[in-house]
C-alpha cells in the first residue's frame, strides 16, 4: 500500500510511522526449523526475537521420536542392542557400551581383557568421529565451508574402520553384553595405526583454517558463556563442563572398562565459550588419538590374545563348538531366540560419550526382557537450556549455539 | 566405587532425615533412598545443599510403571555429586491419582524430564511451571510408557491426496502385531500351551 503520505502508514498490528507518534514495535516470533539446516535435526524452536536478539526461544522437541523405550519393553536384551546405534548415530558404539555395561553389572559378567581393550579402542573411534562431525559442522554453521570437506573425508576413513570390524559403517551392534562380537584382523590394526600416525596433521590442518580465524573467532568467542553454577543448574555434562574449566571426565573420575590404565590429559577450557569448547574438541580428538595408539599397541601384547566374548549364557559358543556339541547347539538356539535372562535389580550405568554423559538406567525384572530402560542423552538437558543460554545472544548465535552444545535428534527424542 | 562410602551416606541421610526415608538399599554399587512422595522437593533441596551430600547434578527422572501394584507408579530421581563424586538413586512410590512435587526451582533441568514424565504417564507435578507434553505429537492422547497402552499405539498418519493434508486414522495392521513369547514353557506358562488344549479336558 503505497498510497497517501507513507510517513502516515498504519500497520496491521495498529503500530504508526515515527512521524506520526511514537511507534509501538512487537515483538517478532519466528520458527527456526524444522527444516533449518543449522538445526542439526528436526528441531523446531519458537524464537521471540527483539529486533536480532532473542527474548526467549522454546525448543519442540520430538518431531524424530520412535518411543526406543517403549519398543525396548518388547523385545531381548540382544534385540534391543542395534536401538543404541539409532541413537545418537554419529557415535553408535559408545551407546551400545552403557547399555552392555548396564547388562554385564547387573549378571556379574566381566569381560575379557581383549574385549575391553577392542571395546576402549572403538569407543575412541566414536569420539573422534564425533568431534570430527562436530567441530567441522559447528565451523560450517558460523560460516566456514571448508572443515567439513576436510573431517568427512577422515570421518570416511573411520567409518570404515567401523565396517571392517562389524561389517557396517553404521549401525555397527559390535558391542555385545559380554565382550565385542567378533575379534580384529590384525591387518586392520596396522590400518589404525597408520590412519593415526597422519591424523594429527589434519587436525592440524583444521585448526590453521580455524583458531586463529577472523570470522570464526568474532562468532564464536564471548557466545554461550557457562558458569560452574550454570553446569550444576542444567545438568551439563561432556565438553559442556570441561569447557568452563571443570576437570570432569566419567573416563577419570568413575572408571569403567579399562580406562584407568591408559595415559591421557583431560582438555579443559577457561572461560567456558563457544571458542573454549571447541578447542576441548580439538585437543580431545587429539588424547583419543593417543589412546587408540595405546590400545593398538596393548592389543598386540601377547598376554592380551584370545577370547573377546566372556563365553557364558549371555553369549554365542563358539563355531567350531556348534559342530561338536549338542549342548552349544541348543545354547546357540535358545540364546537367539529366547534370549538370555538378566535376575532382577535395578543398575544405571554411565559412560563418559562424546556428547557428554550417556546412561542407562534399566529396571530388570528376571526375564528376557527389559521390564523399563530410560535412557538418558546428554543433548536432551544441553538442549533443554536453550531458553537459558541463548536469551540475550543475536539470532545468529542461536545457530552457534546449537553447534558447540552438539545435539544429535536421534538421542534427544529417542 | 566402595560400599562403605555409601554406607555412611546412606546412614547420614537416614539420621538427617528420618521422616522423609523410607529405606534405603545399596546393590550393584549404587545407594537407592526410598522417600515418601511429598517430601520430594524439600528432600532433594537438602541432597543439594548438605555439605557430605552436594548432590547438585541432576542427572535423570524417570517413572516405571507397576499396573499390578496399588501404588502403581515409581518416580525415579537420580543424582550426581561431581565434588564427591557420588551418585544417588531416589525412589517414591506413588498412587495414579497422586501429584508429585516438582523440584523446577531447586534444579532447573528437571522441567524437560517433569513434561517427559507428565507425557509418558500421565504423572502430575505440582508447581511445575509448563506441564505441556513434550515427545509427543501436538494432540496426542494417551501415555505410551504405561504398560497398558499398545505398542502400536492407537493412531497412524499419512498424507492424503484428496484432503491434501496429513490425516489421523485408527492403526490398520496388515499383519498381526508380532510378539512372541520365547519363555520356556516348562518354567511356568500360565497359561495352556498350544495344542495342550484336549490334556486339559480330561
Amino acid at each position: 500500500m503505497m498510497d497517501g503520505d507513507i510517513r502516515n502508514n498504519v500497520y496491521d498490528d495498529g503500530s504508526r510511522d515515527q512521524l506520526t507518534d511514537e511507534q509501538r514495535i512487537r515483538n517478532f516470533n519466528i520458527n527456526f526449523g524444522p527444516q533449518h539446516p543449522a538445526a542439526h535435526g528436526v528441531l523446531r524452536m519458537v524464537l521471540e526475537l527483539d529486533g536480532e536478539v532473542v527474548e526467549r526461544a522454546d525448543p519442540h522437541i520430538g518431531l524424530l521420536h520412535r518411543g526406543t523405550e517403549k519398543l525396548m519393553e518388547s523385545r531381548t536384551y540382544l534385540q534391543n542392542l542395534p536401538y543404541f546405534d539409532r541413537l545418537d548415530y554419529v557415535a553408535p558404539m559408545n551407546q551400545e557400551h552403557a547399555w552392555c555395561l548396564a547388562i554385564e553389572r547387573l549378571t556379574g559378567t566381566v569381560v575379557p581383557r581383549r574385549g575391553q581393550l577392542i571395546r576402549v579402542l572403538y569407543s575412541e573411534i566414536g569420539r573422534i568421529l564425533n568431534h570430527l562431525l562436530n567441530v567441522t559442522t559447528q565451523a560450517m554453521d558460523v560460516g566456514a565451508l571448508t572443515p567439513p570437506l576436510w573431517g568427512f573425508e577422515a570421518r570416511e576413513e573411520l567409518m570404515v574402520f567401523y565396517e571392517r570390524a562389524c561389517g557396517a559403517r553404521l549401525h555397527s551392534a559390535y558391542f555385545r553384553p559380554g565382550g565385542v562380537h567378533q575379534d580384529l584382523p590384525p591387518k586392520l590394526l596396522d590400518d589404525i595405526e597408520e590412519f593415526c600416525g597422519r591424523f594429527p596433521k589434519l587436525l592440524d590442518d583444521i585448526e590453521g583454517l580455524l583458531t586463529e580465524n577472523r570470522i570464526f573467532k568474532q562468532r564464536n568467542v564471548d557466545i554461550c558463556i557457562i558458569s560452574e553454577e550454570e553446569i550444576q543448574q542444567w545438568g551439563y555434562s561432556g565438553v559442556m563442563v570441561r569447557g568452563s574449566g571443570l576437570a570432569w571426565d566419567l573416563r577419570r573420575a568413575q572408571p569403567y572398562e579399562c580406562y584407568d590404565e591408559f595415559d591421557f590429559q583431560i582438555p579443559i577450557g577457561k572461560n567456558g565459550d563457544c571458542y573454549d569448547r571447541y578447542l576441548c574438541r580439538m585437543a580431545e580428538m587429539r588424547e583419543s588419538t593417543k589412546i587408540v595408539l595405546q590400545c593398538i599397541e596393548k592389543l598386540r601384547m601377547p598376554e592380551n590374545q584370545g577370547d573377546v566374548l566372556a563365553r557364558g549364557k549371555l553369549t554365542p559358543p563358539k563355531r567350531s563348538d556348534m559342530k561338536t556339541s549338542m549342548e552349544s547347539l541348543i545354547h546357540h538356539f535358545k540364546l537367539y531366540t529366547e534370549g538370555f535372562h538378566v535376575p532382577a535389580g535395578e543398575v544405571y550405568a554411565a559412560v563418559e560419550a562424546p556428547k557428554g554423559e550417556f546412561g542407562v538406567y534399566l529396571v530388570a525384572d528376571g526375564t528376557n526382557k527389559p521390564y523399563r530402560a530410560k535412557i538418558r542423552a546428554p543433548g536432551y538437558l544441553h538442549l533443554q537450556s536453550m531458553d537459558h543460554v541463548a536469551k540475550g545472544h543475536m539470532l545468529a548465535d542461536v545457530s552457534a549455539i546449537i553447534g558447540t552444545m552438539d545435539i544429535v535428534f536421534g538421542e534427544v527424542d529417542r | 566405587m566402595d560400599d562403605t562410602a555409601l554406607q555412611e551416606l546412606a546412614a547420614h541421610i537416614e539420621l538427617k532425615r528420618p521422616d522423609d526415608v523410607v529405606s534405603t538399599e545399596i546393590a550393584f554399587g549404587e545407594l537407592t533412598v526410598t522417600i515418601t512422595a511429598q517430601s520430594a522437593a524439600s528432600f532433594v533441596e537438602f541432597l543439594r545443599d548438605d555439605s557430605s551430600c552436594l548432590f547438585s547434578n541432576l542427572v535423570d527422572i524417570t517413572a516405571v510403571d507397576w499396573p499390578e501394584r496399588p501404588q502403581r507408579f515409581d518416580v525415579v530421581w537420580h543424582f550426581l555429586s561431581m565434588y564427591r563424586n557420588q551418585r544417588i538413586r531416589v525412589k517414591a512410590a506413588i498412587r495414579e491419582e497422586d501429584m508429585v512435587p516438582s523440584i523446577t526451582d531447586i534444579h532447573p533441568s528437571a522441567n524437560w524430564f517433569e513434561r517427559e514424565i507428565f507425557d509418558m504417564f500421565g504423572i502430575l507435578f505440582s508447581g511445575h511451571p509448563d506441564l505441556r507434553r513434550l515427545l509427543t505429537d501436538y494432540g496426542f492422547r494417551g501415555h505410551p510408557l504405561r504398560k497398558d497402552f499398545p505398542t502400536t499405539g492407537y493412531v497412524e498418519v499419512r498424507y492424503d491426496e484428496v484432503l491434501k493434508r496429513v490425516v489421523y486414522e485408527p492403526v490398520k495392521l496388515t499383519q498381526e502385531y508380532r510378539q512372541f513369547d520365547f519363555l520356556s514353557p516348562w518354567e511356568g506358562a500360565k497359561y495352556i500351551l498350544p495344542g495342550d488344549e484336549k490334556g486339559e479336558a480330561k
